[in-house]
């Protein structure tokens, strides 16, 4: 089995300059800071806890805005907390809403510790086994510049992908912390009132 | 006075039976389309109301905590969202309920209690016991209703304060009024 990795932000970069309109959730810790290095948006919305939270709240999103296409990126460890969220997301069925797992195998924020994506648990098999539309893993630059031109393309339900990353704590890019400006930015962005 | 459901098109209910469909009625009226559960015995009807309501959508979830999540994500997509649990489920969503805590972000959770009265099965009585004081805890706002006329009315108007006042409202529907569990 290859254990080619890619860089994380040159993932990301890609994945966001082909949004194309796309609502976009961000996991806590690194995947956070790798999508605001890439530029701070008002359709971006940044989670700094609530971990487990990424994928569902993406759901909530993507059910609220069918239109609208929901791209969660996330971290394997913040994604493993949330393995029951692959269990309700496959039965809720969403045609607007895919899962990016920025996957370094290890708990990357608190001292690298190994994570389960680095003893065996693979996330799109997983996926797959819940029921998720398409999966798949992906592990260089050129397998996401093809990915980027498949999430173009509708989708008859969840989608989730794997991309594995190389194990580094880069330079963080923080997100304003303050919770509201965040999200009334980002319900503003869809044309509703603050309260 | 309870102000319940002026409108409504139906005869007179006895609301200590009937509060479900009253409680549907008033989530409806409120602007209410999204709902998420893991079910429990007094939920059943409220259940089965919105999962046949083709214009709500609901979602069945694995553990209560993704119900807080789904739902402020529903908010930030322009929908009002309500998430229904059993008292025991509250335990599993504290570290979560942050997410609408600190973004202030509307919420409604209906919470049926077991553990309190009644209760038969002692392994519900230690969470059943720290239900409230754990959503305290957390900075969630605790409203408790006894009698079905009370809790009609007490979800009218948490309803408001969730979704007009930003708030973080949870509703205890007392196990007195949910009456024992049958086997």
């Amino acid at each position: 089995m290859s254990d080619e990795t890619m860089n994380r932000r040159e993932a990301v970069a890609k994945l966001l300059d082909t949004r194309n309109g796309a609502l976009v959730v961000t996991g806590l810790g690194s995947p956070s800071y790798d999508v605001h290095a890439h530029g701070d948006t008002d359709d971006n919305y940044y989670l700094w806890g609530a971990m487990g939270g990424a994928a569902l709240t993406g759901l909530g999103i993507a059910q609220a805005q069918p239109e609208k296409r929901v791209m969660v990126i996330t971290g394997d460890g913040e994604m493993l907390m949330a393995f029951g969220a692959l269990a309700t997301i496959s039965v809720a069925k969403p045609t607007n809403l895919d899962i990016i797992v920025l996957d370094n195998q290890h708990f990357g924020e608190t001292g690298m510790q190994d994570s389960h994506t680095g003893k065996g648990i693979n996330f799109a098999t997983v996926a797959a086994a819940c029921g998720f539309e398409q999966t798949r893993e992906i592990r260089n630059l050129d397998g996401v510049d093809m990915l980027c031109k498949e999430l173009q393309q509708p989708a008859k339900g969840p989608r989730l992908f794997v991309l594995k990353i190389k194990a580094e704590n880069l330079p963080r890019s923080l997100p304003p912390r303050d919770a509201t400006f965040i999200k009334n930015r980002f319900r503003a962005h869809l044309g509703f009132a603050t309260c | 006075m309870s102000t319940v459901m002026a409108s409504a098109p139906v005869k007179e209910r006895d609301l200590d039976a009937e509060w479900p469909e009253a409680i549907y009625d008033t989530l409806k009226a409120a602007d209410v389309r999204h709902m998420s559960y893991v079910p429990d015995a007094g939920h059943t009807t409220l259940i089965n109301l919105f999962t046949a309501d083709r214009g709500a959508t609901s979602n069945v979830l694995t553990t209560e905590e993704e119900g807080i999540a789904v739902a402020t994500g529903a908010w930030l997509g322009g929908k009002r969202s309500v998430v229904l649990m059993q008292s025991s489920g509250v335990g599993n969503c504290i570290n979560m309920l942050s997410l609408p805590v600190q973004t202030r972000t509307p919420l409604l959770i209906l919470v049926t209690m077991r553990g309190e009265w009644n209760e038969f099965n002692p392994w519900q009585v230690p969470m059943g016991q720290a239900t409230q004081a754990s959503l305290e805890a957390i900075g969630v706002t605790v409203l408790r209703a006894e009698t079905g006329p009370d809790l009609v009315e007490i979800v009218e108007q948490a309803a408001t304060m969730a979704y007009d006042a930003d708030g973080q409202i949870a509703v205890l529907i007392g196990q007195r009024l949910l009456g024992k569990k049958k086997w």
